[in-house]
């Protein structure tokens, strides 16, 4: 019976067995999204039996490699300027940028009882305080837009340390070396513990992600499926559980 | 054309810690080195590995690692109260804890290999003459053991500037303070800023050349002398 005929037989079977259409396609997708891409991704597998590779980074640094043609088919950054960069540098596919979640970010200490308020940035003797670093990091520039709206940036320049990206800005808050920070809403929105204040919307200018087709997934059925996926309504509730708003419609 | 003047704080800042951090060095790794040279102790070899892991590791895990001891939660946040803080992280002093424990390997190996070079006889020749164990060391064995030193204190300092991953992971890129030269680096190329980046990259590559060189020169004559005896 396992001759090696018929295991060749039966592994011939299962290949052909496969979905006709089934298709694979890498994205690119900035850090602070990476725990919804990844939900997003499994429920896109098993509803369209596309195979999705996520790769995780900032975005400067994706947008750096995807410049130099690394094999992405979608880009999913946290900003705006990149994948609008990509279009016009003919990186990406032209008239393909959409907005595919708003982020949100919030003070967030691990310390239960520390953050109560924006009254904290200035009460509390803040010995550091973390934000991603606002020149590549669109959560960064954000913390700075609302520390400035409040009227405590001047008081808290000095303070300032600055992760990579808000991935790093989250572990230095959670390994409590800096004892609070703004980090995104994303990181901490499935965490009971610490304290936390979401920071207003109208405290600083719209952290809108846009994703963009990259030219090497214009003929890529898998990638622009996703790219459709990620709008849907199944998508949408997953972005909400997440914190993160839904984007263009 | 750049502004130089804001180019030089972080190349400051990076020759300060590579400085304090081969002095620190030279201090914790002798001992090492000559215990690991010296020592009958059939676990020793398992204190070399120990030491040497640095070599292996990727920064990525020393900086993780570093970051928890540095923090309220591990012996830095206990120190750092101290002082009033909770954490050395993002301090200047952590970056030379950082520093230190990544370049321990490349200290304490030519020293050891050094003080192995030099044997038993010189030490014994001198013990005949009653030279106290303190006085062989400092007046024997050291001196014997220069070359060692030399080349351990050259790749510590060189090994420091050149440092990135266990920065990136500690130090929070705070002006004169934790933004080395190779964190400016990666941030100005990050941000597009080329000519920048050009500039000090061009800089690190001419100092890394002439360091390899002096130490490849070092080694040279060191076995030039050994030979010609």
């Amino acid at each position: 019976m396992t001759s090696p005929r018929s295991l060749l037989a039966l592994v011939a079977c299962l290949v052909l067995a496969a979905p006709a259409q089934a298709g694979e396609a890498r994205v690119a997708v900035a850090a602070n999204f990476t725990d919804a891409a990844r939900e997003i991704g499994a429920l896109f597998t098993k509803t369209t039996g596309h195979d999705i590779r996520l790769s995780f980074g900032a975005t400067g640094q994706l947008y750096t490699q995807i410049a130099l043609v690394a094999p992405f088919d979608a880009f999913l950054a946290a900003d705006r300027a990149g994948p609008e960069k990509a279009v016009t540098e003919g990186l990406a596919v032209a008239g393909s940028r959409f907005t595919y979640a708003t982020g949100r970010i919030v003070l967030f200490s691990r310390d239960a009882g520390l953050v109560k308020g924006p009254e904290t940035l200035t009460s509390v003797n803040i010995a550091r305080i973390a934000i991603a670093n606002p020149v590549t990091a669109p959560y960064g520039k954000a913390a700075i837009e609302a520390m400035t709206a409040l009227g405590v940036f001047d008081t808290l320049r000095g303070k300032i340390v600055q992760g990579t990206n808000i991935a790093q800005t989250y572990q230095f808050v959670h390994t409590g070396n800096a004892p609070l920070g703004f980090v995104a809403l994303s990181q901490v929105v499935r965490y009971e513990g610490g304290s936390r204040w979401p920071v207003p919307e109208d405290l600083h200018a719209p952290i809108a992600q846009d994703a963009v087709l990259l030219k090497g997934g214009r003929d890529n059925p898998a990638a622009r499926a996703f790219l459709d996926f990620i709008k849907g309504l199944q998508a949408r509730a997953i972005k909400e559980q997440y914190g993160y708003g839904p984007g263009d419609r | 054309m750049p502004d130089l003047a804001l180019l030089w704080p972080p190349v400051r800042l990076t020759l300060e810690l590579a400085a304090v951090t081969t002095l620190v060095l030279l201090v914790v790794a002798t001992p090492i080195a000559w215990w690991l040279a010296r020592a009958q102790a059939r676990w020793k070899e398992g204190v070399a590995a120990v030491v040497a892991l640095p070599l292996v590791l990727p920064p990525t895990v020393l900086g993780f690692y570093l970051l928890i001891l540095l923090g309220p939660d591990g012996p830095g946040g206990w120190l750092a109260r101290a002082f009033g803080s909770t954490s050395l992280a993002f301090t200047f002093e952590g970056l030379v804890i950082g520093s230190v424990v990544y370049s321990l390997p490349f200290v304490v190996q030519p020293v050891r290999n050094a003080f192995e070079a030099v044997g038993n006889a010189p030490l014994e020749a001198a013990a005949s003459l009653r030279a106290s164990p303190w006085d062989r060391f400092w007046s024997v064995a050291v001196p014997l053991a220069r070359p060692g030193f030399l080349t351990g204190a050259i790749l510590s300092f060189a090994h420091t500037v050149g440092e990135f991953g266990v920065v990136l992971m500690i130090g929070g890129s705070i002006p004169g303070e934790t933004r080395v030269l190779s964190i400016a680096i990666y941030e100005q190329v990050e941000t597009l800023a080329y000519t920048e980046a050009h500039i000090l990259s061009a800089g690190l590559l001419a100092f890394a050349f002439a360091v390899l060189l002096a130490v490849f020169a070092l080694n040279r004559r060191f076995a030039f002398r050994v030979t010609g005896a």
